[in-house]
């Protein structure tokens, strides 16, 4: 348990933090390609290949889908690769992010979120990793530096076990360049908890010669449904394992976290679902709005690939009205991508909270307290038909 | 320059080794494809890894669940052999330094890929994976177009080619571009070794390939390699087309070394005319008219050009010995 553990505390950025994960797990291959804001991640892990402090091989890239396609080799090579990304980087991976996951590749991928051009913005939103979400990745979303470094960690067991790719998103510069205290673990208990990996962690490594393989041919019509079915079934083994995964990284460290996370939800009226740092000011928000006596709290997810309809559904099924919050919208006129899974999720429900769903803090706009309260308040307003609405979906700062 | 002999495997001898690519494959009657692939992967004295880009080797040889390959291959998309190579090579790096993999399993990494994910889709990766200095063997088999999507214009399609993507109409004549020039463009990347081939000049294409899997680093061999479908020859005439492209200089077989020495390693006795080579393809028949005289004569400046351009820096490079 933790108190047994000697932790070392420090002052990290979200960068140097997933460079410090990355340097105990001491990856086979990192191959990776500056874009901001990860940009540093990739510089601390290039200075601790300098400094003989792993033994991975690291490939300097030429684009994003490179330091993808060079993952996925060394993937099917039998090796446990790495790589970090963001935005225009991301999408430029798009292609092999499919191949990656239909291969069953265990890839783990940092992505420090942010706007996707034109016009070119260098801040946080989540359009760059939405655009990702259907392409069978694993998604974790972090709140704070911390809970981004034990991600990391948890990333290479759970991309492992399910044989699935794993992306660890993290709000730009609110986490990547945020300097935050944290508990890092000792390298040793790191080591033991991620194990070596060997070979035939991917079960048919190219790099098995006794035994030759083909990998990534084609296939007709006769066989396309089955390779895309045994994917859709790993998908839905997933969240076992990654609940299997926190479970012994709760025993190993004391810290519990769980797909989704209820804050003063229990007896809410309201509440609102929100991915990455922002909630914690959502916390701030519902914090002061119950001392004004406004039931109002929070769903904080964390797992958005594969998506925990259930559990969401369980979280928000009492509540009169839930406050959607989309850090990217899906510009088809029926609401971001969250609101849409919310949606989904509540379907079945046979009494559904009014749902609404508010575009925020695009291109690193800061989400302030106050915008949180009146987008709760709005909901309530909404509920109780003191305000109109002229669609499911509104931008929560805009100017008009 | 003082050429070092590489010990020479006789021919016989490699046409012993088990064939890498099996029969059984879907490529087109009379392809020279195979032969490309089986004389380039029969030439290696250690086991070989090979990646392919997407393109008519990987479409025919892979319909899951058969397979063609007797020797671990690998595919993921278009662009990305080099990359994908790469990653392949750090990775054997990486698992051997850290144990995962014996020392003495001494490995060589090969791609084999089109002109179309070459020249044009795949340049990016090709160059990255050049200048990093990856240690693998990239060969280009040059079918001058987009052949397994049925004859598209590529960066490697000759001035004045026939193409759908290229057509001949009432106001355009063919593609009105030149060829790209990739073996240069590789050569400039001060690589250990790049190179022409064709699999009819076998011998030559044995040492080069011989040479190019025992340098330490990218090697580059570009491959020509004759499309019955998209150039419409008869089946049986690949390596005719291959002996006339070589005799008319429209494929000079040269190699660099890192870029500095430059040897051309046939030189015709006597040059043919370009129009031997363009008779008996479909695509070029429109070279023929009377009204496209011009288009012939600019393609054999091109080619002529070129030509000349090795000569001088073969003679340039050359230390006098």
């Amino acid at each position: 348990m933790t108190q047994a553990l000697s932790l070392r505390i420090a002052a990290m950025t979200g960068n140097r933090v997933v460079a410090e994960a990355m340097r105990q797990v001491n990856p086979d291959l990192v191959a990776a390609y500056p874009i901001t804001p990860q940009t540093e991640a990739v510089e601390y892990f290039a200075q601790m290949v300098a400094d003989g402090r792993v033994l991975t091989e690291f490939i300097p890239v030429e684009s994003e889908h490179s330091s993808m396609s060079a993952c996925i080799g060394a993937a099917v090579s039998g090796a446990r690769a790495m790589t970090t990304t963001s935005s225009q980087g991301l999408a430029l991976m798009w292609e092999m992010l499919y191949i990656a996951s239909s291969l069953r590749l265990p890839i783990v991928m940092y992505v420090g979120n942010r706007a996707l051009n034109s016009p070119l913005n260098i801040h946080c939103d989540h359009t760059d990793s939405m655009g990702a979400r259907d392409a069978g990745w694993i998604q974790i979303y972090s709140e704070d530096c911390q809970e981004l470094y034990h991600n990391i960690i948890m990333a290479v067991p759970i991309a492992e076990r399910a044989l699935l790719p794993v992306m660890i998103c993290a709000d730009g510069f609110t986490l990547t360049h945020t300097m935050e205290r944290v508990e890092l673990l000792p390298d040793e208990v790191v080591r033991q908890f991620v194990g070596e990996g060997d070979l035939h962690t991917f079960p048919y490594p190219l790099l098995d010669l006794d035994h030759p393989v083909m990998l990534g041919p084609n296939a007709l019509p006769d066989y396309l449904t089955e390779h895309r079915y045994s994917l859709h079934v790993a998908v839905e083994a997933a969240p076992e394992i990654v609940r299997q995964v926190e479970e012994e990284f709760a025993a190993l460290t004391g810290r519990t976290y769980g797909s989704l996370e209820a804050y003063r939800l229990e007896d809410a009226d309201y509440g609102a679902v929100v991915l990455g740092s922002s909630v914690t000011n959502l916390k701030a928000a519902v914090d002061s709005l119950r001392e004004e006596g406004f039931k109002v709290g929070v769903l904080k997810l964390r797992l958005f690939r594969p998506f925990p309809a259930q559990e969401v559904a369980q979280a928000l099924a009492p509540l009169k009205g839930v406050a959607v919050f989309d850090r990217a919208d899906s510009m088809d006129g029926a609401g971001g991508p969250l609101y849409k899974d919310i949606c989904t999720a509540l379907f079945d429900l046979p009494r559904r909270p009014f749902l609404h769903d508010f575009i925020y803090s695009l291109g690193g706009r800061d989400l302030f307290v106050e915008d949180a309260t009146r987008a709760l308040e709005r909901i309530r307003a909404l509920v109780e038909k003191r305000e109109g609405r002229q669609a499911v979906s509104e931008y929560l700062q805009v100017r008009e | 320059m003082a050429v070092k002999k590489r010990p020479v495997v006789g021919v016989s001898e490699l046409l012993q080794r088990p064939a890498p690519l099996a029969q059984g494959h879907r490529m087109c009657s009379g392809c020279s494809l195979p032969i490309v692939v089986n004389l380039a992967l029969r030439s290696a004295d250690t086991p070989v890894v090979v990646a392919s880009p997407t393109g008519c080797l990987e479409i025919t040889t892979s319909v899951y669940p058969h397979s063609a390959w007797n020797v671990p291959w690998f595919h993921s998309a278009f662009e990305n052999a080099a990359s994908t190579i790469s990653g392949i090579e750090g990775a054997y790096k990486a698992l051997v330094r850290k144990g995962k993999l014996p020392q003495e399993q001494r490995i060589k990494f090969v791609v084999i890929g089109g002109d179309g994910g070459t020249y044009d889709i795949g340049i990016q990766a090709l160059s990255g994976a050049a200048e990093r200095g990856h240690d693998f063997v990239y060969i280009c088999t040059n079918n001058e177009g987009y052949q397994n999507t049925g004859n598209q214009r590529s960066g490697a399609t000759t001035f004045a080619g026939q193409a759908t993507t290229s057509p001949v109409g009432k106001v355009h004549r063919g593609k009105e571009q030149k060829r790209k020039n990739l073996t240069f463009i590789m050569a400039a990347h001060e690589i250990p070794y790049a190179a022409q081939a064709t699999p009819f000049h076998f011998r030559d294409f044995i040492a080069k390939m011989r040479k190019a899997l025992s340098v330490e680093g990218p090697a580059f061999l570009n491959v020509y390699q004759p499309c019955v479908s998209g150039w419409r020859f008869e089946a049986d005439q690949a390596f005719e087309m291959c002996q006339l492209a070589v005799q008319t200089c429209l494929w000079p077989l040269y190699a660099v070394e890192d870029g500095r020495r430059w040897r051309i390693t046939h030189k015709p006795a006597k040059k043919k005319p370009l129009e031997e080579w363009v008779k008996p393809q479909g695509r070029l028949r429109h070279l023929l008219r009377s009204e496209n005289r011009d288009l012939l004569e600019e393609l054999q400046r091109q080619v002529d050009e070129e030509w000349e351009f090795l000569l001088r820096m073969e003679r340039a490079t050359s230390d006098g010995a």
